[in-house]
């Protein structure tokens, strides 16, 4: 996709905005969440929001959909005043939103979470058929491919945001927002996104457009806007700027976009494999005779689309998930199956993928979030009890040293931002000695300063001896922090290469199951 | 050998249609717990809302010598408490389980209070056996399903009325989408808690009518604790048919055929103690519910204010 194809004549900027919102305060207890803020979106146009983690979007675009109500400030659309007090008022004016954790029934089908709250009725009961087929006319005019019948449980997280997508587009919306839509896709499902943006776009929607991927924004951006700690602090295009100075207007100072560090001293093997096999979910194999070793002192990276296997490599590692076959030894301890306290004994820390799930209690406060995997033992605790002092100290020293933007320790994890929350597990991770750090995606959702910060950390704990398993769906990711990538496809390392030599059009063909020549 | 010629002379007819007379107050509690935790609210106090109902039954029917009009207090007390359970769960945010539980133990001490204080003896006509025309001349089936009480065939009306409500209709599908996942509902723009309230209410009313039966149909006067575990009962049954109405109704008679059977050993003075008998029902309610609380699934927002 081009540039032009994204700008189409329709985008005037003398027009009418269709959207406008004027001096959007927002106050959260101890946060400013939106500080004033002005936005507009011409008709037919791409308008990406950039900021740091915390710098207020979300806030900002679940005021617009009526989720939040603003301290201050008002939206206008089409030039016109107006309130928008809950989400109906949203989607009755044509706002559409895909919120960055998606907003999907799991046990509904696509159909029914698709028409839930606009339902229509055959008689008594709901009519399923004819929205099903306007969603399947939908889904072909768009490109976006789901089977109206399907449960949400049953789908790819990709599949799952084209049923977002389609909600908007089922209920007219002609304002899209996306929030991060791009955080869990593959790039081939990116590509196609952009291409249903496009079309989109060309039909006169307006689409606001969330990421923390500067290359994205420099593709599919008509105009920018940067925010930091609640304001809007520029404005640009992707004619007038590069990564480099998107990545500093969005910290405030500039940004090294690639990892700095030495050559790896490999030392003797902390983790090794041989011959594992897991079973997903639904019972198929899903790793398949996986064997290799990562060394103190070096970073090892596992490169492949998601979906292959290492969701649950990593499950079966951390203890997580039952290994059917194979062993895992940690400096030459057999690891007992299913024993995730076995794991952190040994000396492991797990970044996992799903911070949700696995990585935050959200009803609990930050503090105690920080000790959830150490709180049982000294400095934690005074005889029998926890020592809540330490507990804050500690957390104190965390949230400062690794930059999490939140009001204070007490706060519930359940309100920090999506990159903030991140932060938390890192910096909880990375506070206690470890030998062996196991890193499920773990930038993903943070913001370049972060991303930078993180990558820092993951790299001091290498030449500090550590032995690092990187797995990440980002390739510049993996390429640019391992020292020896290994690539995963269907459950198997298809192919392995020193990081230093290895080419990305090489292993972008081994992620997608070809061979060179 | 007496003893079994005897079982064999049982009518074992007439113990299925026993079984599924008694079984009315279980379902009906069964179709309350589904409706509440369907939207996302627990609701134990189904138990005591049976027992409240039972006595508005009771004292209404006594008071104005109709039996429908003590029906109908006792479906309107039940709602009335599951709206003060309502309002303290989604309105105030308590724990839900002991908003539950303060209101089970609250109808136990009032109404004892109240038949203690009122000491009425007279006691409420209850309805007649109704035989469906035609139908209950069916050998075998018509004298199982069709020559019942009027509570009989209402509430097997009210299983197909909520199995078709809950996922056929525009409610249904709204319940089930706010007891999943509130949040997504809510940006769909449904109103979460104002549907969590209509739910509770008519859980509530739903178990009024069990406790109204115990009046209206079975034995036409109070005595205090008489609901003895149909309610909880219910949320057994309601956990065993994974929240469904037909399954609940399903489980609902297996839980009430070993009572219906000990009724009959015990005529027949079965060598064997009737307390046992009597603990029948429970015991197996706790051997089956080990088994499904593994196999089923509750909602996912279950017991959590939004
Ligand atoms: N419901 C809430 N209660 C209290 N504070 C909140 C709430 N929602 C957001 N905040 C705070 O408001 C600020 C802005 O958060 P917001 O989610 O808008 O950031 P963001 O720009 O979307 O970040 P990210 O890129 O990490 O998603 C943060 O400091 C966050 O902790
Ligand atoms: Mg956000």
């Amino acid at each position: 996709m081009n540039k032009s194809s994204t700008s189409p004549p329709t985008a005037d900027p003398n027009a009418v905005p269709v959207l406008e919102m004027r001096g959007i305060t927002k106050r959260f207890p101890g946060v400013l969440a939106n500080d004033n803020i002005n936005l507009d979106l011409q008709r037919g146009e791409i308008h990406c929001l950039l900021g740091e983690n915390g710098a207020g979007k979300s806030t900002l675009m679940n005021i617009l959909y009526g989720l939040y109500q603003p301290n201050e400030g008002e939206i206008l659309l089409n030039g016109k005043p107006t309130k928008i007090t809950n989400p109906k008022d949203a989607i009755a004016h044509g706002i559409g939103m895909v919120h960055q954790h998606f907003m999907l029934v799991p046990t509904l089908t696509v159909t029914e979470n698709v028409t839930l709250g606009l339902e229509e009725n055959k008689g008594l009961f709901i009519d399923v058929k004819k929205p099903a087929d306007r969603i399947r006319a939908l889904s072909k005019q768009y490109g976006l491919d789901v089977d109206p019948d399907a449960y949400i449980k049953d789908l790819s997280v990709g599949m799952q945001q084209r049923v977002e997508i389609i909600k908007t587009l089922y209920r007219n919306a002609q304002i899209l927002v996306l929030d991060e839509p791009t955080a869990v896709l593959t790039p081939q499902e990116v590509d196609d996104l952009f291409h249903t943006l496009s079309q989109l776009i060309s039909q006169g929607k307006s689409i606001i457009f969330i990421t923390h991927k500067l290359r994205e924004v420099l593709k599919v951006a008509r105009r920018i806007t940067v925010l930091r700690q609640g304001r809007v602090v520029g404005a640009t295009t992707p004619q007038e700027a590069d990564s480099a100075k998107l990545a500093s207007m969005m910290v405030g100072r500039s940004v090294m976009l690639k990892v700095d560090k030495d050559a790896a001293k490999p030392q003797a093997p902390v983790l090794s494999i041989s011959d594992l096999r897991v079973l997903s979910e639904r019972r198929t194999v899903a790793v398949n005779g996986v064997s290799f070793e990562v060394r103190a002192g070096e970073i090892v990276g596992i490169a492949g689309v998601e979906g292959n296997g290492q969701a649950e490599l990593v499950e079966a590692l951390t203890g997580l998930r039952h290994i059917e076959q194979g062993t895992v030894k940690i400096d030459s301890a057999v690891m007992p199956n299913e024993s995730p306290d076995a794991v952190i004994e040994a000396g492991a820390a797990h970044i996992p993928e799903d911070r949700h799930k696995y990585g935050l209690v959200l009803s609990y406060p930050i503090r105690y979030n920080m000790v959830l995997s150490t709180f049982d033992k000294p400095p934690f605790t005074k005889g029998m009890s926890l020592d809540e002092g330490m507990i804050t100290k500690n957390a104190k020293d965390l949230v400062k040293k690794f930059d999490v933007r939140t009001p204070s320790e007490e706060t519930f994890a359940g309100s920090l931002s999506g990159g903030n929350q991140q932060k938390v597990v890192v910096a909880r991770e990375f506070s206690r000695p470890i030998k062996l750090l196991i890193a499920s995606q773990p930038t993903r959702g943070v913001d370049v300063g972060s991303i930078e910060f993180i990558h820092k950390q993951i790299v001091a704990q290498r030449d500090a001896g550590a032995a690092v398993l990187l797995i990440s769906a980002e390739l510049d990711e993996v390429m640019s922090l391992s020292d020896r990538i290994l690539v995963m496809y269907k459950g198997k390392i298809v192919g392995q290469s020193e990081a230093a030599t290895a080419k990305r059009e090489d292993i972008g063909l081994l992620m997608m199951g070809t061979q060179k020549n | 050998m007496e003893f079994l010629s005897q079982l064999l002379d049982l009518n074992w007819i007439s113990m299925l249609s026993q079984t599924l007379n008694t079984a009315v107050p279980i379902v009906l509690a069964a179709l309350g717990g589904i409706l509440a935790e369907r939207s996302g609210v627990i609701n134990i106090a189904l138990e005591g809302i049976m027992l409240m109902a039972a006595y508005a039954a009771f004292a209404i029917g006594v008071v104005t010598g109709s039996t429908l009009l003590g029906l109908a207090g006792g479906v309107m007390a039940g709602a009335l408490l599951a709206a003060f359970h309502a309002l303290i769960s989604i309105k105030y945010r308590t724990d839900q389980t002991i908003s539950g539980t303060v209101l089970n133990i609250f109808a136990v001490g009032i109404t004892a209070y109240l038949y203690r204080q009122f000491n009425m003896t007279e006691s409420v006509e209850t309805f007649q056996q109704w035989n469906v025309p035609i139908l209950s001349d069916i050998p075998v089936i018509g004298e199982i399903f069709f020559q019942q009480q009027p509570l009989v065939y209402f509430t097997l009306l009210l299983v197909v009325i909520v199995q078709l409500a809950l996922f056929r209709t525009t409610w249904g599908l709204r319940t089930r989408a706010i007891g999943e996942h509130p949040r997504a509902a809510d940006t769909a723009g449904i109103k979460v808690n104002r549907m969590r309230y209509i739910n509770v209410i008519l859980s509530g009313a739903l178990a009024g009518l069990g406790g109204a039966w115990l009046i209206a149909e079975a034995v036409g006067s109070f005595t205090p604790g008489m609901t003895t575990g149909r309610g909880f009962m219910g949320l057994a049954a309601m956990i065993f048919g994974n929240w469904t109405p037909v399954g609940s109704f399903l489980a609902a008679l297996l839980f009430t055929v070993p009572g219906a059977i000990q009724v009959k050993l015990q005529l027949i003075n079965a060598p064997i103690p009737y307390q046992f008998l009597g603990m029948l029902p429970y015991i197996l309610t706790i051997i089956v519910l080990v088994g499904a609380v593994r196999r089923n699934k509750p909602p996912a927002a279950i017991g959590k204010p939004y």
